[in-house]
């Protein structure tokens, strides 16, 4: 789950990282306020939960109240389009009113999950506010990485040999130290998977975090509550919000086939097999073990909604999942309302007789397949071949 | 001879609830030792015909356990994992699905100071056909022999399965290495496994993006460390980059895991790589054959 900035910073602070003084507005008007209270330079910046929002103009640097109140004009209710956004990109439903700082030197402090090393790892770079996967592919040997052993954490040692590789002042070694164990504080005190200061800032001989990203892990959200609610539903895709809230894994995407899979790596192999026969999925869906026939029948409706789907593609392979449950979600979900795209099932392994019978005996039209090869291949038949 | 697990393998079961039950049964009918049960409070029962022990430490003293499956809720699953290799369990099979991934951290952190093996979590656990099954896969799909099976996904191995036993082709062992970012066993571990079992001829491996695990295998394949012929399929060339697909592990970041460069990495290392899905058990088949 991401969160916004204004919520990365507020977390970050609970946990006693510096962090710029700034005000939430979502009117002019209060930007105006925000900019009156602050007093002085601040900064409009536009929350949404991508990157890149600086140089698409959704950051602004204004001097008083009266600019802010252009400034949050100029961005507010408008979609803002940035590299990470998409072409319609998000529309701007908040601004961070900040106080502007002097900075004397922007660097990178990021933290994340590293796979390899089933560890923490901790990564410094002088390349503050350039994205670090683009520093990472340009110039590797600028990003510095500690990894933090559970057992003792972020050691001084460590910090300090960071602070020596970034070419900071000798006195910089023990507040990194400061700062990036109070970051670490906060990856596990909210099961982070990724925390992210770009651009840190150096200012008048301490750090301030200008920026900062938290995303938090779904897996640990149980164990916050708080912050499962600071959740944007605007912020998500519409079809993978409604998934969400019934805790169906599902990824929207942009074909025309509807796909329902039992199995991540089943549904992500049937949708590789639909590009195999030339046209692309609308979906990634995987209805998962625990299934009950409502949800089926929710998970069947979300592709029924969905505008961009032609023709459905159901590949179960029963064993946990049983093909009745499957069958029975699938006509309650059709019972009040027509589906008016062809309905293509392979249905295989637990109770499949039972399965086909259901849907035998419903008034649905379903073009059955022998396996799953043939399921795809009859899928993109029924949109009208390879596009 | 199989790997890791075998006909004598004694196996005791964390997290009876209604999963657990209905999965420990179908090992039970399979044939499968299920020694005990482990459940705070209940010693003295039996759930299954299983006896119970209060803890893991009772059980594997009276029972002589040397493997351990876990069902448990993933809030507890860090737990349950330490306590059965504080145990002396050697191998644990966790099939539980969800555990924060800070947990993992600690667990793998603390598992270095034991000698214990974990394969998963969220996986669909090991089976080695005619001998035992300690996992959730469906048993009438297997088929006994000589393919040994490496997987990040259940359902996708099942349908790879299926296709290898309508081929004739029977497996030696099947791991399921688990959909997480931080697995127990990787596909590394497996193939040292693997290479050590002379009745095992031959290794499918089903990858998926994320991670760099297939990479590594690759590398291992390339170096020597790997001889026998392998097949592989990579699920997820249609995904988008960033997104989880399904799996906590099966995401696309910061450019790397993407399908292409595994396919890559495997395709150098001479292995033979599935274009469908619906191959795979096709493509094993030929590389047998082009061994002989």
């Amino acid at each position: 789950m991401k969160l916004h900035e204004f919520q990365a910073k507020k977390v970050l602070a609970d946990y006693l990282v510096p962090v710029p003084q700034g005000k939430v507005a979502e009117t002019p008007a209060a930007a105006r306020d925000a900019a009156h209270a602050l007093g002085g330079k601040v900064v409009v910046k536009a929350q949404i939960h991508a990157g890149g929002r600086g140089k698409a103009g959704g950051v602004k640097v204004v001097l008083g109240p009266d600019e802010a109140q252009r400034a949050a004009a100029a961005i507010l209710g408008k979609p803002l389009v940035t590299k990470q956004t998409g072409p319609e990109g998000k529309v701007v439903k908040r601004v961070l009113v900040e106080k502007a700082s002097e900075i004397e030197q922007e660097l990178y402090l990021g933290m994340l999950v590293d796979r390899e090393a089933r560890s923490v790892v901790m990564m410094a770079s002088s390349e503050g506010g350039m994205e670090i996967e683009e520093v990472a592919s340009r110039s590797p040997e600028k990003i510095l990485k500690e990894w933090i052993d559970p057992v003792v954490g972020f050691m001084p040692y460590q910090a300090n040999r960071m602070a020596d590789g970034l070419g900071l002042a000798k006195d910089f070694g023990s507040k990194l130290w400061e700062l990036g164990t109070n970051l670490y504080k906060a990856m596990l005190g909210c099961d982070a998977s990724l925390v992210e200061i770009n651009p840190l800032a150096l200012v008048a001989g301490g750090f301030l975090a200008v920026d900062a990203k938290v995303n938090l892990d779904d897996n640990g959200l149980f164990r916050h509550p708080k912050l499962a609610e600071m959740r944007d539903k605007a912020e998500e895709d519409p079809r993978e919000s409604r998934a969400r809230d019934s805790n169906l894994s599902y990824v929207g995407l942009q074909g025309k086939i509807g796909c329902m899979v039992n199995g991540a790596g089943l549904a992500m192999a049937t949708m590789d097999l639909v590009k195999l026969e030339g046209a692309e999925p609308a979906n990634f869906l995987d209805v998962g073990g625990g299934i009950t026939s409502e949800r089926v029948a929710e998970a069947f409706d979300i592709l029924m909604d969905d505008q961009r789907v032609e023709a459905i593609l159901v590949n179960i392979f029963g064993g946990i999942v049983r093909c009745d449950v499957i069958a029975e979600g699938i006509t309650a979900a059709t019972r009040n309302r027509k589906i008016d795209v062809p309905l293509i099932a392979r249905l295989d392994g637990t109770n499949v007789e039972q399965g086909r019978k259901i849907l035998e005996e419903s008034d649905l039209e379903v073009t059955y397949a022998a396996n799953f090869a043939d399921a795809a291949k009859k899928a993109v038949e029924a949109i009208g071949g390879a596009s | 001879m199989s790997v890791l697990v075998g006909e004598d393998t004694r196996v005791l079961v964390q997290g009876l609830g209604k999963q657990g039950r209905f999965h420990a049964g179908k090992m039970i009918e399979y044939g499968t030792k299920l020694v005990a049960g482990v459940k705070p409070g209940s010693a003295g029962t039996k759930i299954l015909d299983i006896p119970m022990f209060n803890t893991c430490e009772t059980a594997v003293r009276e029972t002589g356990a040397d493997t351990s499956i876990i069902f448990v809720p993933a809030a507890y699953t860090a737990d349950a994992i330490l306590e059965a290799a504080d145990s002396g369990i050697r191998l644990v099979v966790c099939i539980t699905e969800g555990i924060p991934i800070l947990d993992m951290v600690k667990v793998h952190r603390a598992l270095d100071g034991f000698d214990t093996r974990l394969i998963g979590p969220n996986c669909p656990g090991i089976i080695s056909p005619g001998k035992t099954k300690i996992g959730i896969m469906p048993a009438s799909i297997h088929k006994k022999g000589n393919i040994g099976v490496m997987s990040r996904s259940g359902t996708l191995t099942y349908e790879v399965v299926a296709q290898l036993t309508a081929l004739g082709l029977g497996q030696s062992t099947c791991i399921g290495l688990g959909g997480d970012p931080l697995p127990g066993t990787s596909f590394v571990d497996g193939l040292e496994l693997f290479q050590q079992d002379p009745d095992t001829h031959g290794v499918v491996m089903i990858g998926e993006i994320g991670g760099s695990g297939e990479e590594e295998a690759a590398e291992f394949i390339k170096a020597g460390g790997f001889t026998k012929p392998v097949a592989a399929f990579i699920a997820g060339r249609t995904a988008p980059p960033g997104k989880r697909m399904g799996h906590a592990g099966a995401i696309i970041s910061g450019g790397k895991g993407t399908a292409e460069a595994k396919v890559r990495a495997l395709k150098e290392a001479a292995v033979e790589v599935a274009d469908s899905p619906a191959l795979i058990g096709h493509a094993m088949k030929r590389v047998m054959e082009a061994r002989q």
